[in-house]
């Protein structure tokens, strides 16, 4: 039988790291693209190829391990180091290598005049390796380990200009919102370790049903803590505060890793527990609560952020939100479809903000831009179609997927959270039009230095983003709706949907109620966007009144709802008094105490016992001959 | 026959005289000459008890004794000759380097 050599997808990028640690400087710029893109570039082809065998095979045995060894045997408790591949780790596999593959290339010119190119490329390399054991893990442990991996060059990147104090602030706060989550990750496994004595996917998921209680509290406890981690990744309330801050990050890594791959991990953990998920309704009550809350909180704290990578950091949040809804109501197979989707378009639109940043020197303000739409033809064609594609206009692929979401929103019976996405989708169509219409339509407000340096993007830029673009715009069509047994996309993910012993329930819509909804997510999408060229575009005065009009309104999202200040005041604060508690009084007096205690009392007792070290002989001896005759005493009394 | 009585109480007598050479001469050499007359007071009784016994292994001890002795003024002559070598003194009372 011909291997599926799972394990070198991972082992690539870490070659490649270890490689440019050790011969590095030697290798030279040339030598560092070419290792780090052509890794990743060949763990793709590996990763293709792996998939291809795994639609060879008959629907029911696409579920290939790989194992390669016994990590640890504790007991009854045993953990493996190996890779499993079935439909929907082929989807988040495919996705990491071949969207990460573009934007390695991009990297290349967008950190082409960067003084640190070689660490850039070795932090980028190594979050490669962590996402992909992330998504290949066959258990929680090593999924764990590529959690953690992913976390770290999350840190490492963000705070990659660490000269720059906001940077380095960014790159810890997201580190230690992060730990947050993890912790409740870490619990979840802990209580799955103890309901079911393993780790491995196919143990648990096998015994889950026997040994929990459906709707018990046990499950409900394990999965909210589960989904706790996945807060935390992938920036849901009340964990989402660091993604906005992450943009201080170079902006290939905003595309790679707060875009498309490595946030949309806490969708992929819950896809992938979906039996325990599903064991548990009041859970997923909450995902989906959750993940509506959070897409509107996001999409209108977007309406009014200025800085074009912040409100692309507040669409992905509010995307999240989305995939997350689509998990609350059962549908994870939308929720994947919708990682796939917003993996395309959103890491474009990054690499677009991307491009207008680097051709005017670094500036990210739209209200600072304009006008461009002729003078980066290519940036903004790319940019158009991703728009377009995030929108949800019809015939794109973001159209495809969220119209999916929002159609089983409704259908299982959710109306309000259905309700609530409608209206993201409308704001979402708002203020994607606004960032489109202020960066590249309209009169130039670019400043005379910007102006003069202004410049289209170098080919190695503009190739992945055309490449995405077309990715953006059909990327959808493997899931194009009012098809026999579902779309195309749903029957790849099937088998491991329909796995175990809890089916998930399916709700079938009729075409008419289907093609209502439709048209009402139409409407909204263009309604959205018309609004946003109306009010930005033909008549500008009218974003001027209206900001006037309701400007306490304006004032609460421009400021994001203070969540930052109020997590400051009511968590962060009395975080540092109890730490500083611990520090002056804890610390100082009580350990220094006891251990400085120990030292002086020794120094006390030596100092004694030093008076007899005179330095004469005559005293040693004098000594020695009266112990002599002590013991006489004792012994022969 | 002398007395075994007698004998011990003269190898306490030398024993002691030893002692009392060590603990209050200020010369190595004759510190060292007083251990030598501890080790033959030890000798001493030794002998006597092996004769009121009529036992060799008392004798055989003294022989041990006197070979570790011979080790001892080796290696204790070597020392006192480096120390007058290196401090002009043999008086151990003025060589009091090595205290707390």
């Amino acid at each position: 039988m011909h291997l599926p050599l799972l394990w070198i997808i991972p082992a690539l990028p870490l070659a490649a790291v270890l490689l440019n640690l050790l011969i590095g400087d030697r290798l030279g710029k040339a030598g560092t693209t070419v290792l780090a893109c052509g890794s990743v570039i060949v763990a793709f082809g590996f990763a293709l190829r792996a998939v291809l065998h795994l639609a060879g095979l008959p629907e029911s045995e696409r579920h290939v391990v790989e194992a390669c060894w016994t990590w640890m045997r504790v007991g009854d408790f045993s953990a493996d180091v190996s890779f499993l591949l079935d439909p929907l780790s082929a989807v988040m596999v495919l996705v990491v290598t071949g969207v990460g593959s573009l934007i390695h290339v991009y990297a290349t010119g967008y950190m082409s005049h960067d003084p640190s190119f070689r660490r850039f490329f070795l932090y980028l390399n190594l979050f490669m390796f962590a996402m992909l054991t992330l998504v290949l893990a066959d258990n929680y442990l090593l999924m764990f380990v590529g959690w953690e991996g992913v976390g770290l060059c999350s840190y490492l990147l963000i705070g990659f200009w660490y000269e720059r104090p906001s940077a380095a602030e960014a790159g810890k706060k997201a580190f230690i919102v992060n730990r947050i989550g993890d912790f409740g990750f870490m619990l979840g496994a802990f209580m799955l370790i103890a309901a079911t004595g393993s780790l491995n996917f196919d143990q648990v998921f096998a015994a889950a049903p026997h040994v929990f209680a459906a709707g018990g509290a046990a499950i409900t406890l394990a999965t909210l803590l589960m989904f706790l981690g996945a807060t935390g990744k992938s920036a849901q309330i009340p964990l989402f505060t660091w993604l906005p801050d992450a943009m201080e990050g170079p902006t290939p890594v905003s595309a790679l890793i707060h875009a498309a791959t490595m946030v949309t991990a806490g969708v992929y953990m819950l896809a992938r527990s979906h039996i325990l998920f599903q064991l548990a309704p009041a859970s997923m009550e909450v995902v989906a609560v959750i993940g509506a809350a959070t897409a509107l909180m996001a999409a209108t704290i977007g309406l009014a952020q200025n800085d074009i990578k912040r409100v692309l950091a507040y669409s992905t949040v509010s995307q999240l939100g989305y995939m997350f809804m689509a998990c609350g109501v059962g549908a994870f197979g939308a929720g994947i479809f919708h990682v796939m989707t917003h993996a395309f378009f959103k890491a474009l639109l990054f690499l677009g903000a991307g491009s207008v940043i680097h051709a005017l020197s670094d500036e990210q303000d739209m209200r600072n831009m304009g006008g461009l739409a002729p003078r980066l033809p290519w940036t903004h064609a790319t940019m158009a179609v991703a728009t377009l594609a995030i929108a949800g206009v019809p015939f794109f692929s973001g159209f495809f997927s969220k119209d999916e979401i929002l159609a089983d929103a409704w259908a299982s019976g959710h109306f309000g959270i259905w309700a609530v996405g409608i209206v993201g989708a409308a704001l979402t169509a708002f203020y994607m039009t606004r960032l489109y219409v202020l960066t590249f339509r309209g009169p130039s407000r670019l400043s005379h230095e910007a102006e003069h340096h202004l410049h289209e993007s170098p080919p190695s830029m503009i190739a992945p983003l055309v490449v995405l673009a077309v990715l953006s715009f059909a990327g959808g069509y493997v899931g194009i709706p009012f098809q026999e047994g579902g779309h195309a996309f749903a029957r790849w993910l099937r088998p491991v949907m329909e796995a175990g012993d809890v089916v998930p329930v399916h709700h079938e819509l009729s075409h008419g109620a289907e093609w209502a909804l439709l048209l009402v997510s139409v409407l909204v999408a263009l309604g959205g966007i018309g609004a946003a060229f109306q009010a930005y575009l033909q008549n500008p005065d009218l974003a001027t009144s209206l900001r006037e009009r309701f400007a306490g309104l304006y004032r609460v999202l421009e400021h994001k709802y203070w969540v930052d200040e109020i997590y400051d005041a009511w968590v962060v604060q009395p975080f540092m008094a109890a730490s500083q508690w611990l520090w002056r009084v804890w610390d100082t007096v009580v350990v220094d105490g006891l251990v400085n205690g120990v030292g002086y009392t020794l120094e006390l007792g030596s100092g004694m016992l030093k008076l007899f070290q005179t330095g004469f002989v005559g005293t040693y001896a004098l000594w020695i001959a009266l112990g002599v005759i002590a013991l006489f005493f004792h012994f022969l009394r | 026959m002398i007395p075994l009585s007698w004998l011990i109480a003269l190898s306490a007598v030398v024993f002691a005289i030893g002692v009392v050479g060590v603990l209050v001469r200020r010369n190595a050499l004759v510190i060292f000459m007083s251990i030598e007359l501890m080790l033959n007071a030890a000798n001493l009784a030794f002998v006597a008890f092996a004769s009121h016994l009529r036992s060799l292994d008392g004798q055989v001890f003294v022989f041990f004794v006197m070979t570790v002795a011979a080790a001892e003024v080796a290696i204790g002559l070597a020392i006192i000759v480096h120390l007058f070598r290196l401090r002009e003194t043999v008086f151990v009372d003025e060589i009091h380097l090595l205290k707390g």
